[in-house]
């Protein structure tokens, strides 16, 4: 158990944050390359300014039309992608790995707002879950693989919470937790989770098609 | 949680739509030619060669979360989940590419039938989905997969044939269109003395051009254009040989190679006359064709010529005094912004303009701007003719209520600056019954302007 | 326009008409035309019994109308003789008119009025809604559905165009797809049919005709005298021929007529831009003649020796330039190129480029510093040493020699012509009510 617990959070540890940037750069350069070769006309129309006029207007709450046509949805994915991000990155339990094996430490979240964060990535991911279910065109567009990736990212957030809180089998959970956090990182550069990446560029190109050619808002 | 539908409350409209058969001879006679090993190389050269990046980040970006649903009119007409944008597109191409083309015919007809018929290329999608993700750009790659194995709605097919052989959409002959214009020339001058449609003047300000269904069915918009330049005193003038016709059926049918032809002659038409700047008439999609999608094909960033959409025209012309009214047009309007010139060229403004130099009441329809929904008649829907016209008509009904409400509110004439937006909201006026006028900029111009002493 | 050596190359300045008159003879005038030695200008009038007519005038005389009035003319044109000649129709018949001599023949409508280089006309023409072409008053003897894209041959005695070969219907999309379009000449079609057919072009001797062809919506072909080459590309541009002459020290009229003609046939050549794999080439009788791709390439245009081969090319995606024999100039511009030519001595290569939304002129890789609102075709003296435009600008038009404004400016002209010596310019423009010919010395 002690063993694994270190095989974990060492060499696997290393490992999934090697796939992860590794996988990340790989993928990147692999579509940059592509679109050299293949679409290099979309590198004349990408203008700085008009890419970040939309960028900024769809990282606003409410900031496009499309988001206040959908306020629920608005609101759980701001929530959901805000907690999902940064609940990570300051839990307790997370810095005080940093700490111990590289000495480097910083802000830590108190436990109630972990707790709460941890609560609402947990909740956004069953309305998700509830959409893919219950609205016919989410239905009809999910595939197995999308109550997967659910899983695969809800699942480092139970268990995290399982964890920290000492609920029965807490041992085990850890080790659960650490490893779906691990499988977590290492399918965000081969899945759609990797949109993440993509999003300044996507949207920077439909904002400078929009904003230098098309003359009109995008959001 | 009102802007949810609930599957249960879809299901029914859901079964509404799958009992239409297709019956295009265009689509089902072109699937008789294929065999499974055609459609798989003609699909993997299209994919291969033609796409890159852009397709294949579309296509995996996509988290399949549904927020673009509300940005097509399709589906908030139909409520069915296979006309959202993202349905759409895994009808299409997930498929494909997951199936690396080994597709049957049975899926190219439906695929076709998607591609060509259940989406009109306007782009709202993109403004809808958080990643801006183009679905009309996947809309075409299918097309011109579709169009390389020959299967194509006949309709549109044979405007795309007319193109080639004419230069023009509508099978117009070179003197046809010559003969046209002078009769339109010889009608205007009983409205103004020696008022001129100048053919082939060199080192004309303006480049006037149409689409081919002008000369052939509204020949009384070129009519009022030569009073509209006369009244204006322009320096004007249009092309006695092809390349008057800036329309581009190839561009929706996919058929590439000639949309470049088309262009081509049309730019070299203007500049071989030295004219200073290319106007057009009211028309969506030719100005779409002209100045972002045919340039580009040819290695133009933007257009050689400037090109100027009648919107924008008609506001320079009030801007400048260049024309007079004799009054406003007095009946309550409001407007339909045609996709390709506000959400494609951001003119909606300068329409309102318009709209407030010749109207005296003006009703806005909501949404608006770039975020007016598309008649359903565009990127070549229409054209694709009667065997899709009644879904067509229903997957207008979104904008069937936005005209309803514009009229609760006292509107009775629609203004429509596009010929496109003209044939669908004909016939989604006359389908649902909503009984009010259309009319083209042009036609309001002309009823009202100042005719100046010759 | 033989004689070209024989104008008056001295009298520095000659009034040859004063338009104000015209001004107060006629309510309707359009648009002035001035012949090739500037001695006459012309253009469509209504007389006094409101009919359409053509007026000419010339130095020391009055303004003098057709004796024919018509219910329309158009197409106006000087030829390259400087005969004068317009499309006029009469009770619904139309026919050529040249110097208000009509033809004999009257058709439904005519259009296309093309000329050779020594002034023979041909015209595209319906009759009963049966088209074919017209040469020089004789119709061919086939008539054809659907007609386009005529042109004549170089000699005048040819005509061919693009002709519906296998009448089809509206809708009718897969015969379409078997092919209904061919080119015929002199009324006789090739016996191979196409999907489409494109940019019929002459061979310099006449006895050759080239064309763009598809027969599938992805085999595009060049074909030449009704042969296709071997091998089809995804889509090509304009064939043009090989000069199938080589001409030393000649006399190159405006109208491209070699003077002092000594001929040395050679074998002719075809090539035309091809598209493959998304990339443009230029091609050479089928074969890929220029392997560097290019984003576009078109107009290519040969030295008058044919040794050399130029073409609009387009290296990357928006900036335009010209390859000379698959070498692009340094130089690249954002709009628009055009007019290519090689000097007569085929040392130079010169084109009018758009750049940022003004118009200038480049000369062997280099921008002229002056740039306009709009300029004409280039032209080069018959020595090469001298290049000289038309252009607007502000509202007005300027000649401008090797890069310098020269002359005053003027309310309308026409393209400058050099003298036979290279020592003058014909300048032919309307300043004011007058329209002047003037002979400037370099
Ligand atoms: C390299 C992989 C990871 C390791 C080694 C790791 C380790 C840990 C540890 C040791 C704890 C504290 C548990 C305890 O106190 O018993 C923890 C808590 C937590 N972790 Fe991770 N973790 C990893 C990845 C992730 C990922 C990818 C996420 C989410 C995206 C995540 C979310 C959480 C959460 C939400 C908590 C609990 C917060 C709370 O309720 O207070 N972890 N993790
Ligand atoms: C800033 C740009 C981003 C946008 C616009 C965006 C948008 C979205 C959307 C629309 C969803 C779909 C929710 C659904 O499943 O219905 C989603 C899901 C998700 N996003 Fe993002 N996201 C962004 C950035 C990120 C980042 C930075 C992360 C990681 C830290 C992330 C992780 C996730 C995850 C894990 C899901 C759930 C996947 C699923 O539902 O299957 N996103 N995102
Ligand atoms: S019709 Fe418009 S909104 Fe609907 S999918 Fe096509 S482009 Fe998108
Ligand atoms: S909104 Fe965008 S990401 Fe979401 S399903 Fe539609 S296309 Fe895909
Ligand atoms: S027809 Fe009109 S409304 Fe429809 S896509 Fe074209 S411009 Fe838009």
């Amino acid at each position: 158990m002690h063993n694994f617990y270190y095989f974990a959070t060492g060499p696997l540890a290393w490992i999934a944050f090697l796939v992860f940037i590794g996988g990340s750069i790989w993928r990147f350069r692999s579509l940059l390359e592509l679109a050299r070769r293949k679409d290099s006309i979309v590198f004349e129309y990408m203008d700085t300014k008009f890419a970040l006029r939309s960028i900024v207007h769809w990282l606003i709450p409410f900031g496009s039309r499309s988001m206040k046509i959908n306020p629920t949805m608005t609101v759980v994915t701001f929530l959901f992608h805000i907690c999902l991000f940064l609940t990570p990155l300051f839990v307790f339990g997370h810095v005080i790995l940093w700490k111990e094996n590289f000495n480097i430490s910083w802000f830590t979240l108190p436990n109630a707002v972990a707790d709460i964060m941890t609560f609402i990535v947990i909740a956004s991911c069953l309305f998700f879950l509830w959409r893919r279910i219950k609205l016919a065109d989410v239905k009809y567009l999910t595939t197995p693989l999308d109550f997967i990736i659910l899983f695969i990212v809800a699942a480092p957030f139970i268990s995290g919470f399982w964890a920290y809180h000492q609920f029965p089998g807490f041992a085990t959970m850890t080790i659960i937790h650490i490893i779906s956090g691990e499988i977590m990182l290492m399918a965000i550069p081969f899945t759609k989770l990797f949109h993440m990446f993509l999003f300044p560029f996507t949207r920077g190109y439909i904002g400078s098609e929009f904003g230098g050619v098309r003359m009109a808002k995008d959001w | 949680m009102s802007e949810y539908k609930s599957v249960n409350e879809i299901k029914k409209d859901t079964k509404k739509n799958e009992s239409k058969k297709i019956e295009d001879r265009g689509i089902l006679n072109g699937l008789e030619q294929l065999t499974p090993e055609k459609i798989e190389s003609v699909i993997n050269q299209v994919i291969n060669d033609e796409t890159g990046a852009r397709l294949k980040v579309y296509v995996d970006t996509c988290v399949h979360c549904g927020m673009c649903s509300k940005g097509c009119h399709f589906f908030l007409s139909l409520n069915d989940p296979k006309f959202s944008p993202a349905g759409k597109v895994k009808q299409t191409l997930w498929e494909i590419l997951r199936k690396k083309g080994k597709v049957s015919t049975e899926f190219i007809k439906d695929a076709a039938t998607v591609a060509y018929t259940q989406c009109n290329l306007c782009k709202r999608c993109a403004m809808y989905c958080p990643f801006g993700l183009d679905v009309a750009y996947v809309m075409s790659v299918m097309r011109r997969i579709c169009h390389k194995l020959g299967v194509v709605p006949l309709y549109i097919q044979d405007t795309a044939h007319s193109h080639s052989a004419t230069m023009n959409q509508m099978w117009v002959k070179d003197d046809e269109w010559v003969d046209t214009l002078m009769w339109q020339e010889e009608e205007a001058q009983e409205a103004m003395e020696n008022l001129r449609i100048p053919l082939d003047r060199e080192g004309a300000d303006i480049f006037y051009s149409v689409i081919g269904p002008e000369p052939k069915f509204r020949a009384q918009l070129i009519f009022q254009a030569a009073v509209i330049m006369n009244a204006a005193h322009e320096n004007w003038t249009m092309p006695s040989m092809p390349g008057w016709d800036n329309s581009d059926m190839c561009m929706f049918t996919g058929d590439y190679e000639m949309m470049e032809r088309l262009k081509r002659r049309h730019f070299e038409s203007a500049l071989h006359l030295r004219a200073k700047r290319i106007v057009m008439g009211e028309c969506g999609h030719a100005f779409r064709s002209v100045y972002d999608v045919g340039n580009r094909a040819l290695g133009w960033k933007m257009p050689p010529i400037e090109v100027v959409h009648a919107i924008e025209y008609y506001n320079e012309l009030f801007e400048q005094k260049k024309i007079k009214i004799k009054k406003k047009f007095d009946r309550p309007v409001t407007l339909h912004d045609p996709c390709n010139i506000s959400r494609g060229r951001g003119l909606h403004e300068m329409a309102r303009n318009i709209v407030n130099a010749t109207c005296s009441e003006f009703i806005e329809m909501t949404p608006n701007r770039e975020h007016n929904y598309c008649c359903s008649a565009g990127g070549g829907v229409i054209n694709c003719g009667p065997p899709f016209k009644n879904a067509r008509v229903e997957s207008g009904k979104a904008k069937a209520k936005q005209l309803f409400a514009a009229k609760a509110k006292g509107a009775e004439v629609v203004i429509a600056p596009c010929h496109n937006c003209h044939g669908g909201l004909e016939d989604i006026i006359h389908h649902y019954g909503v009984e009010m006028e259309l009319k083209f900029f042009g036609d309001i111009i002309y009823e009202i302007l100042e005719l100046p002493e010759s | 326009m033989s004689n070209y050596d024989k104008w008056d190359w001295d009298t520095s300045k000659k009034k040859v008409a004063d338009l104000s008159a015209w001004r107060e003879r006629f309510p309707y005038i359009e648009e002035f035309r001035v012949s090739h030695d500037g001695e006459k200008v012309a253009a469509i009038v209504k007389n006094e019994d409101m009919e359409f007519t053509v007026c000419v005038q010339s130095e020391d005389n009055e303004p003098e109308t057709w004796e024919n009035g018509y219910d329309k003319a158009w197409n106006l044109q000087f030829g390259p003789d400087d005969r004068l000649s317009a499309l006029v129709s009469d009770a619904g018949e139309w026919k050529v008119s040249t110097d208000d001599e009509t033809w004999e023949n009257g058709y439904d409508f005519i259009w296309n009025m093309k000329f050779n280089s020594n002034g023979n006309i041909a015209v595209s023409a319906q009759k009963e809604l049966l088209y074919s072409v017209v040469n020089n008053d004789t119709p061919w003897e086939n008539e054809f559905s659907r007609l386009t894209d005529m042109v004549i041959s170089p000699d005048g005695d040819k005509t061919a165009a693009v002709v519906e070969s296998v009448p089809v219907l509206e809708s009718e999309i897969f015969k379409f797809r078997q092919g209904c379009y061919s080119i015929a000449v002199n009324g006789e079609t090739w016996d191979r049919n196409f999907m489409n057919v494109w940019n019929p072009s002459f061979s310099d001797d006449s006895n050759h005709i080239a064309a763009s062809v598809r027969t599938s919506y992805y085999d595009y072909y060049i074909v030449v005298d009704g042969k296709t080459w071997d091998k089809s590309f995804s889509s090509v541009w304009e064939p043009r021929f090989s000069p199938s002459s080589i001409e030393k020290s000649s006399i190159t009229a405006p109208n491209g007529e070699l003077l002092n003609k000594e001929l040395h046939p050679h074998n002719y050549s075809v090539t035309a831009p091809v598209k493959r794999g998304g990339k443009w080439y230029l091609a050479k009788d089928g074969e890929i003649f220029w392997d560097r791709p290019y984003f576009q390439l078109w107009q290519q245009f040969y030295s008058p020796d044919g040794t050399k081969i130029a073409a609009i090319v387009a290296p990357e995606f928006g900036k335009w330039t010209i390859a000379l024999d698959n070498t692009p100039w340094e130089i690249r511009f954002s709009d628009y190129l055009s007019d290519p030519l090689f000097s007569p001595d085929g040392n130079g290569v010169a084109c009018l480029f758009k750049d940022k939304g003004k118009w200038g002129v480049a000369v062997d890789g280099k921008a002229w510093d002056c740039l306009f609102d709009m300029v004409w075709q280039p032209v080069f003296s018959n020595n090469g040493s001298h290049l000289a435009v038309k252009f607007k600008k502000d509202g007005f038009y300027h000649i401008a020699l090797n890069g310098n404004i020269i002359d005053e400016k003027y309310d309308d002209l026409a393209n400058p012509i050099f003298s036979p010596d290279n020592s003058s310019i014909l300048v032919r423009g309307l300043q004011g009510s007058s329209y002047n010919r003037k002979v400037i010395k370099i």
